[in-house]
């Protein structure tokens, strides 16, 4: 673990103050394109700053898991953003096999807001919390795969070396492989968001949700941490969707970051144009889709290999 | 990117694995017309100058896998009012780790074959995966018109082996080839609008049943 660099850190501020943009945008595009005016693209952060003013109501079947599933996973995703070289040349935590520990932490979380939707005993935060797990369990797979991926192509262990220089190096070389991997996890990143040909986060129908549900009896601050977690999710995917596709080792510090953020900008298009033109999938699908997505990056894996 | 064949290389393995996820018999016919496609582009990749071989030997291609095949295809969807699902014997997650199996073993098998250097390693493992996937559909799936875009796919994993050795094909074979499997999608196209016709439904579970 080396001297945490100040660039670092700066990026890292940077991304967790634009983070509650990002569902802004999506919300923009999927207006736009429908021919609708839709929500100020602030919108989050006006939500979050009146949540955080609010008092919290708990139900009397919750315990203590209940209340500290929110904090759990503000807690989890921050920490895990903190393994990714956001500026292009090294993570603020770096060590050989934090990818393991930058997976198990994303598990952590979804293991923590499981348990607090189940800790409601209400039945229907239940399924939701087993659909969430569900696919999950097909997720991960794919997220390993990409992983496995990005370590045969660099030959680091560490995600700051895998998303850092030296993938920047071997890019011309491995750009088919590379590019299969940014593909499949941008269908992780849709999976993992509860984006839409998985879950759909505008509605708050019964049979079709799986995130929604879970966090239905969170209120006030709480239901804060988890819209401020959902949104540093979705900047952690895309993070790692840009990482991939668009190497920065090679630009200066500040115009590392800016890439990083109009990146990320670019991936909440695209997800609000992916929201806008397909419809979500039967749940029994969601399953192929994923698998699709592991494929993809065991297509990568072999021609790595090779 | 290296080279712009690999890049099209890639899109057809892409292709094959879209046949084999998809859950509709359109996007399947539409994946194999858009490999029909990448196939007939693949010769004007390879070629180092424009030459007529390349260019007839793409245009035939391009014609009969990308526009003539497909359209049939769809057609015979429309007179034999199929239903528009794929209904496979072997599930869509199984078949998709199948095509990723066959997809491994076609690298491992390519890697080992004494073949005499080509300009492209990838056309190989790419052949084989084809190949190999096309055998996946053709036994996996219960309808008739799936068997036939088996098929195809199995055909153009042969069509990219032949590319390997472009320069000492002839011609005319190529053609002859081409026109085979035109013949041959054309009478399946006719037998299965007569089982569809004999048995209210294309099915190829019920020819099991042929009894006197």
């Amino acid at each position: 673990m080396g001297l945490v660099s100040w660039t670092a850190l700066a990026a890292l501020a940077a991304v967790l103050l634009t983070a509650p943009l990002l569902p802004g945008i999506v919300v923009r595009t999927k207006s736009f394109l429908t021919g609708r005016r839709g929500a100020p693209v602030l919108q989050l952060y006006y939500d979050l700053w009146k949540l955080f003013r609010k008092g919290t109501v708990y139900s009397t079947t919750t315990t203590w898991v209940f209340r500290a599933a929110p904090v759990v996973v503000l807690a989890t995703l921050l920490t895990a953003a903190l393994f990714l070289p956001l500026d292009g040349r090294a993570a603020p935590v770096h060590f050989a096999g934090d990818l393991l520990a930058f997976a198990g932490l994303l598990a952590l979380g979804r293991f923590a807001l499981v348990l607090g939707g189940l800790d409601t005993g209400s039945s229907f935060e239940g399924m939701g919390a087993s659909r969430e797990v569900t696919f999950a369990s097909f997720a991960e797979p794919a997220l390993f795969l990409c992983f496995i991926a990005l370590v045969l192509a660099t030959g680091d262990l560490s995600l700051s070396d895998m998303l850092g220089a030296p993938l920047a190096a071997v890019w011309p070389r491995a750009a088919a492989a590379l590019t299969l991997v940014g593909a499949s996890l941008f269908v992780l990143l849709l999976a993992e968001n509860s984006r839409v040909p998985v879950d759909d986060p505008a509605t708050h129908l019964e049979l079709t949700m799986i995130h929604e549900v879970i966090v239905l009896d969170h209120g006030g601050p709480d239901l804060a941490l988890i819209q401020l977690g959902g949104a540093l999710k979705l900047a952690i995917f895309g993070a790692l969707v840009v990482g991939v596709l668009v190497p920065r080792a090679g630009l200066g510090v500040a115009a590392a970051i800016a890439a990083l953020l109009v990146g990320l900008g670019v991936v909440a298009v695209l997800v609000g144009v992916v929201e806008s033109v397909m419809a979500r999938l039967r749940l029994t699908r969601v399953p192929q889709l994923l698998v699709g997505a592991a494929a993809l990056a065991l297509f990568a894996v072999i021609l790595l290999l090779r | 990117m290296r080279t712009a064949p690999e890049v099209l290389l890639l899109l057809v393995v892409l292709t094959d694995f879209a046949v084999l996820g998809t859950t509709r018999l359109s996007t399947c016919i539409r994946a194999v017309a858009v490999q029909g496609l990448l196939l007939g582009l693949l010769p004007l990749a390879f070629a180092q100058h424009v030459s007529l071989h390349a260019g007839a030997l793409a245009v035939g291609t391009v014609a009969l896998k990308a526009l003539i095949l497909p359209s049939f295809l769809f057609w015979a969807i429309r007179e034999a009012a199929v239903r528009r699902e794929v209904e496979p014997v072997v599930g869509y997650i199984a078949s998709l780790l199948l095509g990723a199996v066959a997809l491994a073993l076609a690298f491992a098998i390519a890697a080992r074959l004494p073949l005499p250097e080509s300009q492209q390693e990838l056309l190989v493992p790419v052949s084989l995966a084809t190949v190999m996937i096309g055998f996946i559909v053709l036994t996996s799936r219960r309808k008739a018109l799936t068997q036939v875009v088996g098929y195809l796919l199995l055909e153009n994993g042969i069509y990219l082996f032949g590319l390997t050795r472009t320069e000492s094909v002839p011609f005319l074979l190529e053609l002859g080839v081409l026109l085979d499997v035109f013949v041959g999608v054309f009478i399946m196209g006719i037998v299965v609008f007569h089982i569809n016709r004999e048995f209210d439904s294309i099915d190829s579970a019920h020819l099991a049943e042929l009894t006197d």
